[in-house]
């Protein structure tokens, strides 16, 4: 080894045979962890283009506003958009209070016990249940035993207990960034704890509330296997362009089951039909999670604490 | 309301007090309803299968035959082994793919990757988990078919390894999320003890933070393993419709999940066929609460650590 050009008190800073073996390594697992990732970010893409890009000639107001005609064979897909509106519109009324009020007894009122731990144990697995067990229990629950029959009820409320754990953990993550520093504020002007949490907490959860809120909205969308047996059909009859096209105890098409059904149960289906359905449940989803996301990033940085 | 001395409180409404009672009375039982929920779907969901439990339930058939007859007039048989198989080898498959790919995608999120492009990767992998199921097995259907058949000139694309793809896909997200948050949850000291040795990021991430990280890595493993096991729609669209036991990939199956699914709609209310779909909902759901149960254990291990 040639003796160095600069005097640096003897020490040699070039790299050694053991660095430049570390730093190849190095470079060899950063191109290879890329390529996984990159590997895993690629399929959203290319099924979002290759979806719009084979739904193209179909998508228009129209095809929002028509009903199908011909047996699914053309139109467009008005009532199973209404149907899907119907039911989220529902199982939001029934999952959202019950679980913020679910995560605010989390929260606020359960002690570090054994119960406790059995209710976050039950809301996790919840969390896990096959959606067709979810239709099955919808099915013996509220089809037969409750008497409501086949009906957006029973399918709403199905969904309900299906989204109820992700209303569940965002709300318990929005109440838990509340810093304690307000709940003690309040306690110390002598508030009860109910009073603390309704004028206080849930005011400063909403957003984080929000989101979850439209996380649920996107998941009871997009579930097609706990309708198929409660309450989602082939084909209803509805009037077309108007809001009010399904009662109560009525059955209903849904944009989830219609996707089903026209790619696997009914031939001559003309191309552009089955990709035009995918879309436009597959853009609602995707954008009510983006708008989710949206608003927890603008959360964060606007939050003042 | 009375005015108070410091000897006395003020005077409060009897009311008041019953509201708030009633109040949190109201938030204990939404608080314990994800409890009741899991427990009445295991109820309702056994009660409409208690026939065929009780009356006609062959152990040995069941779970060692894979002759699954239920519609023959002459001989029914319900041996769910090849349905078993089905969902094993799908599962396995689908794991194989998922849990290197989510891992390695886990640690080039939380450790190589530059700070500017790691919220955009988990927005990314956030979308990625929305897509509905019946989207993914409509992409199973209309990309991977005519890909597989032309790839390997299979007569017919659906087969383990279309689902297995497509499950893959589906667990990803879930995978790659926990085991971001185990590597977080790595304590900093051990970091920090590395690279004062000197060592280069891989260095880092596989000798210290995966064995470090070893308990959420495998939760995260094994909740992906529960997502794949559960999945409905997607399997239902695109593994083909052959009860038996796959001797390779590019052989149809029939998952328990999809079964359950195909047949109920044609299963005769309360007959013994349509008993027997609800016991095989027993099971998926024995199945998924074992797994979940097990996956929180692992990571109550590392808390207590």
């Amino acid at each position: 080894m040639r003796p160095p050009a600069q005097f640096n008190a003897g020490v040699d800073f070039r790299a050694t045979r053991l660095t430049r073996r570390k730093q190849r390594s190095e470079q060899a697992a950063r191109a290879v962890l890329m390529l996984m990732t990159g590997l895993m970010v690629a399929p959203l893409l290319l099924i979002v283009g290759y979806l719009v890009y084979q739904a193209w000639p179909i998508l228009s107001l129209d095809f929002l506003l028509t009903n199908p005609k011909h047996g699914m064979r053309s139109g467009g897909i008005w009532s199973p958009l209404l149907g899907t509106v119907y039911l989220v519109l529902i199982s939001l009324g029934v999952a959202a209070p019950m679980g913020v009020l679910a995560a605010v007894f989390l929260n606020e009122y359960a002690r570090d016990n054994w119960l406790t731990r059995i209710v976050n144990l039950a809301v996790l697995n919840l969390a896990g249940v096959p959606s067709i067990v979810h239709a099955l229990f919808g099915l013996g629950a509220f089809v037969l035993f409750a008497g409501i029959g086949r009906s957006i009820l029973a399918a709403s409320l199905t969904l309900a207990i299906m989204t109820l754990p992700v209303i569940i953990a965002a709300t318990k993550q929005a109440l838990a960034a509340v810093p304690m520093a307000f709940r003690e504020a309040c306690w110390n002007v002598g508030a009860t704890r109910w009073q603390t949490v309704w004028h206080i907490v849930l005011p400063n959860s909403v957003s984080g509330i929000l989101t979850g809120v439209i996380l649920e909205v996107s998941r009871a969308a997009g579930e097609t296997a706990p309708i198929m047996f409660t309450g989602a059909v082939f084909f209803k009859a509805v009037k077309e362009g108007s809001l009010a096209g399904y009662g109560l105890f009525d059955q209903c098409m849904a944009l989830s089951m219609h996707l089903f059904t026209i790619s696997t149960q009914v031939p001559d289906v003309p191309k552009a039909l089955p990709y035009g359905t995918a879309v436009v449940l597959l853009g609602t989803v995707l954008a009510l999670n983006a708008v989710s996301i949206a608003l927890r990033v603008r959360l964060r940085a606007r939050r003042k604490w | 309301m009375g005015r108070g001395t410091v000897t006395s409180l003020p005077k409060r409404r009897w009311w008041r007090h019953a509201g708030e009672a009633a109040i949190e009375a109201l938030i204990r039982l939404c608080g314990i309803s994800a409890v009741v929920f899991v427990f009445g779907i295991f109820f309702f969901v056994f009660r409409e299968g208690a026939g065929f439990f009780f009356h006609g339930f062959k152990f040995r058939e069941f779970f060692g035959s894979i002759e699954w007859y239920p519609t023959s007039e002459s001989h029914v048989r319900y041996g769910a082994l090849a349905l078993i198989a089905g969902t094993a080898s799908v599962t396995l498959l689908a794991m194989s793919i998922a849990v290197p790919f989510g891992i390695g995608a886990a640690l080039f999120i939380s450790e190589f990757c530059a700070a500017r492009w790691k919220e955009t990767l988990k927005v990314v992998v956030e979308l990625l988990a929305a897509i509905p199921s019946v989207v993914w097995g409509f992409i199973g259907l209309t990309v991977m078919n005519p890909l597989i058949m032309k790839m390997f000139g299979t007569p017919i694309g659906l087969n383990v390894l279309n689902g297995g793809v497509i499950v893959a896909l589906m667990s990803l997200p879930v995978i790659v999320s926990i085991s971001e948050d185990a590597l977080k949850a790595v304590p900093d000291s051990y970091r920090e003890a590395a690279l004062a040795l000197g060592v280069t990021r891989w260095q880092l991430s596989y000798r210290v933070l995966l064995p470090a990280a070893r308990n959420g890595l495998l939760a995260a493993a094994l909740l992906g393993v529960g997502r794949a096991a559960g999945e409905t729609m997607a399997v239902l669209m695109a593994t083909g419709h052959a009860v038996k036991i796959p001797t390779s990939l590019m052989d149809s199956v029939r998952t328990l999940t999809a079964t359950i699914a195909a047949e109920l709609g044609e299963a005769p209310m309360h007959s013994q066929h349509y008993q027997v779909l609800f016991i095989i909902g027993i099971l998926l759901f024995s199945i998924t609460f074992v797994i979940n149960l097990t996956a929180d254990l692992v990571v109550r291990g590392i808390r207590s650590q």
